[in-house]
């Protein structure tokens, strides 16, 4: 493999975390549990679609071709989406919405933290810009995890079987795919394996203030950064590309 | 479920560094950790501003309009106290 | 003396000067505003739903950031308005109550389905368009709180009726599928937007009285006539055609005439007999039971830790 072509794999691959995880967060618009989060969580889905577009329209002009940040966005398929298990994950309810976004944030807060300061100048001015804005992520989506996790017996409950239930989604961050490997060995990429003991630390933390346990249950599931999807990726990209694929090529 | 609603906040946004806090609106918000939150999200869109100040309505004390006249208008002619009440000459230029 | 403060009262809105929270007023006048302001942010937060059904099929990233921008706005609106309601001394979750048992009405427009994306053009375009010609002359009412709510509310709003008319020049120099979109989006949209400005003005009992506070400066038939007027020329602009074979140039009025309003439909979508009356109100009531226990835990969290910080200070 090329460099041009790991250096835009891995750009893929990092737009393609925040943008399925904004298109989830895109579907609570309207259905917020109350107007000033309604406002609130759409606030973050904006963050996390400004920074996959800006990386889309970097990973355009690594492609070449008249790419553009749409058609890398919207005429992919599922195979060729390399974003992780977690952030395609129903919304399920606030509870899932919450424990998603915090497993997320905290990895993300810390991935992005190192690649400001790696060799890829466009990557790293973008992880700069995004940091700011994923710092707030990381402490909206904390708070609500504490209040939650030590509100009433209802939200408690409800907030541990979101815990227990996406748990087995948070290993895949920290395995290297091939992709990851050869871009860290190309001065760009993280090491994610170094920052699972961060974001232990973090998770175990909040999760200790919420009164919540981590479930004791190992087994991770991997593979969505490798292109292989659980079933809802093709119903979450059948909804995003509808257009796109029913009236190709032409102008919005 | 006995459900209480959140309390409502009164918040203040400073434009910019050296502009006091000016009253934007209000929200609702369990907690103040949550109010600057919510403001931050709800009266910051737009660059609106650099710092927040966020109270609980219920702490707000206001005067009564109907003492507008006698709090007020007492002021309306001590005229002296403004600058222009004193004459001085054309050729003085800064003071 | 009730007479005394009912004059000096309506001396005051004569006189331009804004009446606030604390000052006297007619339970009238207080009554009749908490209804339109309950109804304008009821509007806003139903209003979301129609938009909100187009974000995760937008076809471009552009295009869906800036219409969840758009809807998120809304919300902003529809917050901005109840808490000028809440000064009239109803809290949200009443006014919130009053919406979800059916009693609040809200603008009969969101009660048609966006079938398509020119829908999305067609809505910033000609019902933010509406909207704005009843707004703008809002942000003078003679009740502060509101005014300034208003104010609020069309700096926001500017953007939204240029987002969607640049959905629709888009559409109409596209391609001929896209060109018939639009051209679909408007014939369905054209009179529930006419309609907007509510029933004419010798049918509009209360709009006399409404005039005399100032909480309403143009009559629904001035503003439905200025509103037709300026889409002529922007329709005209797109090469689209207003679905109106009576839409005619009157020389003698300086204004376009028109066909009679459908009101017959105009009352049954009212009646809630519109497409989608019973799927927008499900929607916006299961929003809020399924976030009651969300807010639920938030209070008792925050009335722990309050107990806490207490706890602390006695030890202290």
């Amino acid at each position: 493999m090329q460099d041009s072509d790991i250096r835009f794999q891995y750009v893929l691959h990092l737009a393609d975390n925040s943008m399925i995880l904004g298109q989830r967060n895109a579907e609570w618009c309207s259905h917020g549990p109350v107007l000033e989060q309604d406002i609130a969580i759409t606030n973050i889905t904006l963050d996390l679609i400004g920074e996959a577009r800006s990386l889309y329209a970097y990973a355009a002009e690594l492609k070449g071709e008249n790419a553009t940040e749409d058609t890398i966005a919207f005429t992919r398929d599922v195979k060729q989406y390399k974003n992780a298990l977690l952030l395609e994950q129903p919304n399920t309810d606030w509870a899932y919405t919450v424990v998603r976004q915090f497993f997320y944030d905290a990895f993300h807060f810390q991935l992005l933290n190192v690649l400001q300061k790696r060799k890829d100048e466009r990557i790293a001015e973008i992880a700069h810009k995004s940091l700011k804005e994923v710092t707030y992520h990381l402490k909206w989506s904390s708070e609500w995890l504490i209040r939650l996790g030590d509100g009433t017996d209802i939200s408690r409950e409800k907030m541990q079987i979101a815990i227990n239930d996406l748990w087995e989604y948070t290993g895949e961050f920290f395995i290297p795919t091939e992709i990851e490997t050869k871009a860290f060995e190309l001065g760009i990429a993280a090491d994610v394996e170094k920052l699972k003991p961060l974001w232990l630390e973090k998770v175990k933390a909040i999760i200790e203030q919420a009164t919540l346990t981590i479930p004791s249950k190992n087994f991770q599931q991997n593979g969505g950064k490798n292109g292989l999807h659980s079933e809802h990726l093709g119903f979450i990209l059948a909804e995003m590309q509808f257009m796109q694929r029913a009236y190709p090529g032409v102008e919005w | 479920m006995n459900q209480k609603e959140w309390p409502l906040w009164e918040v203040f946004i400073r434009a910019k560094q050296g502009l006091n806090h000016k009253h934007v609106g209000s929200l609702h918000a369990a907690d103040v950790t949550m109010a600057i939150a919510n403001a931050r999200d709800v009266y910051t869109r737009r660059l609106e501003g650099i710092s927040i100040w966020v109270v609980e309505s219920k702490h707000l004390h206001a005067s009564e309009p109907s003492d507008q006249e006698a709090l007020f208008d007492p002021a309306e002619d001590k005229i002296y106290r403004h600058p222009t009440f004193y004459n001085l000459p054309i050729e003085l230029k800064h003071m | 003396m009730e007479i005394n403060l009912e004059e000096s009262f309506q001396k005051k809105i004569d006189d331009e000067i804004r009446i606030e929270p604390r000052d006297w007023m007619p339970e009238k006048y207080r009554k009749t505003l908490l209804r339109q302001i309950s109804q304008h942010a009821h509007s806003e937060i139903v209003g979301m739903l129609p938009e909100a059904n187009w974000i995760t099929r937008a076809p471009n990233l552009r295009r869906k950031v800036a219409l969840l921008a758009k809807v998120q706005d809304e919300a902003g609106h529809g917050l901005y308005l109840y808490s000028a309601a809440e000064t009239l001394g109803m809290t949200r979750d009443e006014l919130l109550e009053e919406l979800h048992s059916g009693k609040a009405k809200y603008s009969s427009i969101f009660n048609y389905p966006t079938l398509s994306w020119a829908d999305m053009g067609a809505i910033g375009w000609l019902v933010d368009g509406a909207a704005i010609m009843n707004q703008v002359p809002l942000c003078r009412v003679s009740y502060g709180p509101y005014a300034r709510a208003m104010v609020r509310v069309c700096k926001e709003e500017s953007f939204h009726q240029r987002q969607g008319y640049e959905i629709m020049l888009t559409l109409s120099n596209g391609s001929e599928e896209q060109k018939a979109m639009a051209q679909d989006a408007l014939n369905r949209w054209w009179w529930p937007s006419v309609m907007m400005f509510g029933p004419n003005d010798d049918n509009s009992p209360n709009s006399a009285q409404s005039m005399k506070w100032k909480i309403k400066r143009f009559s629904n038939d001035d503003l439905r006539q200025k509103f037709i007027d300026v889409s002529v020329a922007q329709a005209e602009i797109l090469g689209l055609t207003i679905p109106d074979n009576n839409l005619k140039w009157n020389e003698a009025r300086g204004h376009y005439d028109f066909s009679t309003i459908d009101w017959i439909e105009f009352n049954e979508v009212i009646a809630g007999n519109g497409p989608c009356n019973k799927q927008r109100l499900k929607a916006i009531v299961s929003a809020w039971q399924n976030g009651e226990w969300v807010r639920d835990a938030a209070v008792a969290y925050a009335e722990k830790q309050a107990k806490k910080t207490d706890n602390k200070t006695i030890a202290a």
